[in-house]
């Protein structure tokens, strides 16, 4: 390699050194992808779980799991797909694609950034660990008091969730501070904040509600930790305790939450939209405001899960007119979106495939879930197979098909090869087909009286046809799975080389090799542009060759130091055992001294 | 942390920022306790209430502890600045030592409230308030660590005016603690 | 070395400032001990504490914590959470009845 680099660049030598070195890594382009690798491997596990429950569900009657079986399959399901799967993908794509699109050469605090893995990595885990001692959370994934309760939920089930889940917290807040600093004050010169890629945008916006939202669930699993562990009150009836503040600090965090789950994938279409469209996103201004305005009003809403508690009407009122309020933002970049599309010349790659199907699914989703915001009709959809079919539509057909547009749109970004496009059809049709014919089924049977969280129902339901066909179409979507797995395998050796920018895209990402070199970008470009390479005189040339030596960080293995040391607490925690949790807690002091204490400059 | 400070697109110093940003957050953490205890006063089905437990003049000594620490703090931040590394330790000493008298305080009320009846079981009022001020308080144990960290490094001579920044971040942790405790003050102890 | 100080940020505030802040501190929480023990003050006693609280609070952020002196993005990053806690907080105290409207029960 000719190419001056000072650093340690990661040796073909041996085996344990390269393992080392991405053990050791502090590089975003390589963090990124072990989130994906990781993520999405979580994403298959959640899967096997979806079908298991769908095999459950195939008709009444079945004996193929025993209820408290069932119970633990749709509690990791929803957990699992939610913390282990859609977060870390997306941000899998917040660490590989935003310094590029910025311009910069790395996040803020890389180091910080490698913690934040290894401690999602680490608790994920130690949440699925709990299957193999016969305990894995049972109580769904938003966890109700006062059946979380050591009353009703006596054992390890509920343990590993409380405190699987904050230490997953730990990882989102460290992460959303990084990302947020990296975004305000790393960007190149003349990449005004309305010059951003608006996917970048999308990242500000869901870093700053995770620092906000993350540290109310904590309280909420701080509260139910130390009813289960001490013998506290925060959820006990009989104390004068109100099971409700569990719920309202659940969704005060659950609501944002899902704007945290969509915001990246429309952030990711954003993108994929404009390329293939061969023309700049429309209204690019409301888009990015609108998705500020998610962002703040999404703190209005949370008492909409709540609806058939007993708020009172006042309160209901309150809550049914900010959640319709909320569709505007959100509903108003559909339209910016088609107004993308229309007039341009458009090329339908699996990548805008997935972004249209993007599109159809979340539409279909954004309109079941406003009618939840009617509280009389949602009283009838509520605890429903209807409210299973929104959450789908909007978390599958919305967030998952659009990671799947940005899987196919900066695959060859991140490997220097694409993926192919036939293979990628197949697996976006089944997808699409699959998730339509696994979901759109449950609208009716939601409506015609099944609940949520039953492990069987009966025969005289007559929803046995309705349930097989959903089942049918969750095997279609399992198989979509299997092609794409089998596609990025092939990618690896036959996939066609890529290029620089193999989309003839806009931003910045596209003007650097793929995969770019670790030091991103041989001199920061100056951009005059929201879309740089499309128009003259955008940015500044980035040479092939640094024309001095560019530094590149060294690895830290004390972010992984530390976040085991969180781990041995986490253990400790779950064996009730306080040495264990003191080991832990020296552990993670020691490694934070010694982080802050090494030579290290980004 | 040995990082120079680097062209930032703002010219705000990254370290600076990111701590703001998670002074934020902790807002929202310390918000939802507080709002905890505030819904769930005056609803405890038995055991010591507020009125009959809290003690009003010590705590009020404690109070003014800690807001002298903040002076002590920001005495120490305008040391560093101007290169003193005497008044430096004085005041980082300071700080740290009045934080650590707070914590004294705050462990003799708890001590004492548990041998008049009054603990994390006992009732609403038990839990809410242990487990509020409990934060608060490994809050100010993790700062007082902190100042102690800056004041070793300043006794080895590590600790100059190019690193007046990170004192500063001490600072900010150390001043956001003691606002806290200013809400925590009124809403648990004087209005209750 | 033109270090800490970039040319974003002010100058800090003097010693003289930090003393000054720390008496006024001192002498609002003296008020706020001694509106508590004087039962003529009982009737307002809620709204005369947090509006001093409030005081003490804002004096530490913007002198101690030089956000008065600081750039605005510190400001945003400080208030805007700030402001979501305290919407949050009071919209907590109407569901759960704390002040009682007659329309919500928790």
């Amino acid at each position: 390699m000719t190419t001056p680099v000072m650093g340690h660049a990661p040796t073909r030598a041996s085996w344990g050194s390269r393992v080392w070195s991405w053990v050791t890594t502090t590089d975003h382009k390589r963090i990124g992808v072990l989130y994906f690798v990781t993520a999405f491997s979580f994403f298959l596990i959640g899967g096997l779980e979806a079908l298991l429950i769908r095999l459950q569900l195939s008709h009444s009657g079945n004996t193929l799991v025993s209820a408290q079986t069932y119970n633990e399959l749709f509690t990791m399901h929803g957990t699992t797909m939610v913390f282990l799967a859609v977060m870390p993908l997306s941000a899998a794509f917040f660490n590989y694609v935003v310094p590029l699109q910025i311009g910069a050469r790395d996040v803020a605090f890389p180091r910080l950034n490698a913690f934040s893995y290894w401690v999602f990595v680490l608790g994920g885990l130690f949440l699925n660990a709990s299957f193999l001692v016969g305990a894995a959370p049972n109580a769904g994934w938003f966890g109700y008091a006062n059946l979380t309760s050591s009353q009703y939920s006596p054992g390890l089930h509920i343990d590993f969730w409380v405190i699987g889940l904050q230490v997953l917290g730990i990882a989102s807040i460290a992460a959303g501070i990084n990302f947020i600093v990296t975004i305000v004050n790393l960007r190149a010169p003349g990449m005004r904040l309305m010059r951003m890629p608006v996917f970048t945008w999308m990242t500000l916006v869901t870093q700053f509600i995770i620092v906000t939202a993350f540290p109310v669930i904590t309280v909420a699993l701080v509260f139910l930790m130390f009813d289960r562990f001490f013998g506290a009150n925060f959820y006990s009836v009989a104390a004068g305790g109100d099971v409700l503040l569990w719920q309202h600090l659940f969704w005060l965090f659950g609501h944002p939450e899902v704007y945290i789950l969509i915001l990246p994938a429309m952030g990711m279409i954003s993108e994929v939209i404009p390329t293939f469209s061969r023309k700049p996103l429309f209204g690019y201004a409301v888009v990015v405001y609108s998705g500020m305005l998610i962002g703040v009003l999404g703190w209005g809403v949370w008492a909409h899960h709540m609806f058939a508690v007993g708020l009172g009407p006042i309160a209901e009122s309150v809550f049914s007119a900010t959640t319709m309020l909320i569709a505007i933002p959100t509903g108003v970049k559909i339209f910016n979106w088609i107004a993308t599309m229309w007039g341009g010349r458009i090329r339908f790659t699996t990548s805008m495939l997935f972004a249209v199907g993007f599109i159809a699914m979340f539409i279909v989703g954004g309109l079941s879930g406003v009618m939840h915001s009617s509280p009389p009709a949602d009283l009838q959809q509520t605890d429903t197979y209807f409210v299973v079919a929104h959450f789908h539509y909007v978390l599958f057909g919305g967030a998952m098909m659009g990671i799947f547009a940005g899987i196919y749109y900066w695959w060859p970004k991140v490997t220097g090869r694409l993926l192919s496009e036939g293979i990628g059809k197949t697996h976006f049709w089944l997808t699409f087909v699959g998730a339509n014919l696994a979901f759109f089924p449950m609208h009716f049977i939601g409506l015609l009286g099944m609940p949520r969280r039953i492990y069987t129902y009966d025969p005289a339901l007559g929803l046995d046809t309705l349930n097989l066909v959903s089942t049918i179409g969750a095997f279609i979507m399992g198989t979509g799975m299997l092609v794409f797995v089998f596609n990025a395998i092939w990618s690896r050796k036959r996939g066609v080389p890529a290029g620089d920018n193999p989309w003839g895209a806009a931003t910045l990402e596209w003007a650097v090799s793929s995969p770019p070199p670790v030091y991103n970008f041989s001199v920061i470009p100056e951009v005059r542009s929201r879309i740089p390479i499309w128009v003259e005189n955008g940015m500044t040339p980035v040479p092939a060759v640094p024309p001095e030596p560019v530094h590149v960080p060294p690895g830290s293995y004390w972010p992984l130091v530390a976040a085991t040391g969180i781990i041995i607490a986490a253990v400790g925690a779950i064996l009730k055992t306080l040495l264990v949790v003191l080991g832990g807690g020296a552990v993670l002091v020691v490694a934070i001294y010694a982080w802050a204490l090494e030579p290290f400059e980004i | 942390m040995t990082a120079v400070a680097q062209h930032t697109s703002t010219g705000l110093d990254n370290r600076k920022l990111g701590f703001w940003m998670f002074i934020g957050s902790e807002c929202l953490l310390f918000g939802s306790l507080i709002s905890t205890y505030l819904v769930y006063h005056g609803r405890s089905v038995s055991g010591p209430t507020p009125d009959e437990i809290l003690n009003i003049p010590l705590t009020s000594v404690s109070t003014f502890v800690l807001l002298m620490s903040s002076l002590a703090m920001v005495l120490a931040l305008a040391a560093v600045t101007r290169g003193d590394r005497l008044w430096t330790r004085v005041w980082l000493l300071a700080t740290a030592g009045l934080g650590l008298t707070f914590l004294g305080m705050q462990a003799y009320e708890f001590t004492t409230f548990v041998h008049e009846g009054l603990t994390i079981k006992t009732n609403l009022f038990g839990s809410t308030f242990f487990v509020l001020t409990g934060t608060h308080g490994a809050h100010v144990a993790v700062g007082v660590l902190w100042l102690l960290t800056q004041f070793v490094r300043s006794l080895q001579g590590k600790l100059g005016p190019e690193k007046a920044i990170n004192v500063e971040i001490t600072g900010l942790y150390w001043h956001f603690v003691d606002v806290v405790w200013i809400v925590i003050f009124t809403v648990v102890y004087l209005l209750r | 070395m033109s270090d800490q100080l970039s040319h974003a940020e002010h100058q800090h505030p003097s010693v003289a400032t930090y003393v000054t802040v720390a008496a006024v501190l001192t002498v609002i929480t003296l008020v706020e001990v001694g509106v508590f023990y004087i039962p003529t003050f009982h009737p307002v006693l809620a709204p005369v504490l947090l509006t001093l609280s409030a005081t003490k609070f804002a004096l530490v952020v913007m002198f101690y914590m030089h956000l008065k002196s600081d750039s605005r993005i510190f400001t945003m990053m400080f208030s805007v959470p700030l402001l979501i806690a305290l919407a949050v907080g009071i919209a907590l105290l109407f569901l759960f009845g704390v002040f009682t409207l007659g329309g919500g029960g928790a």
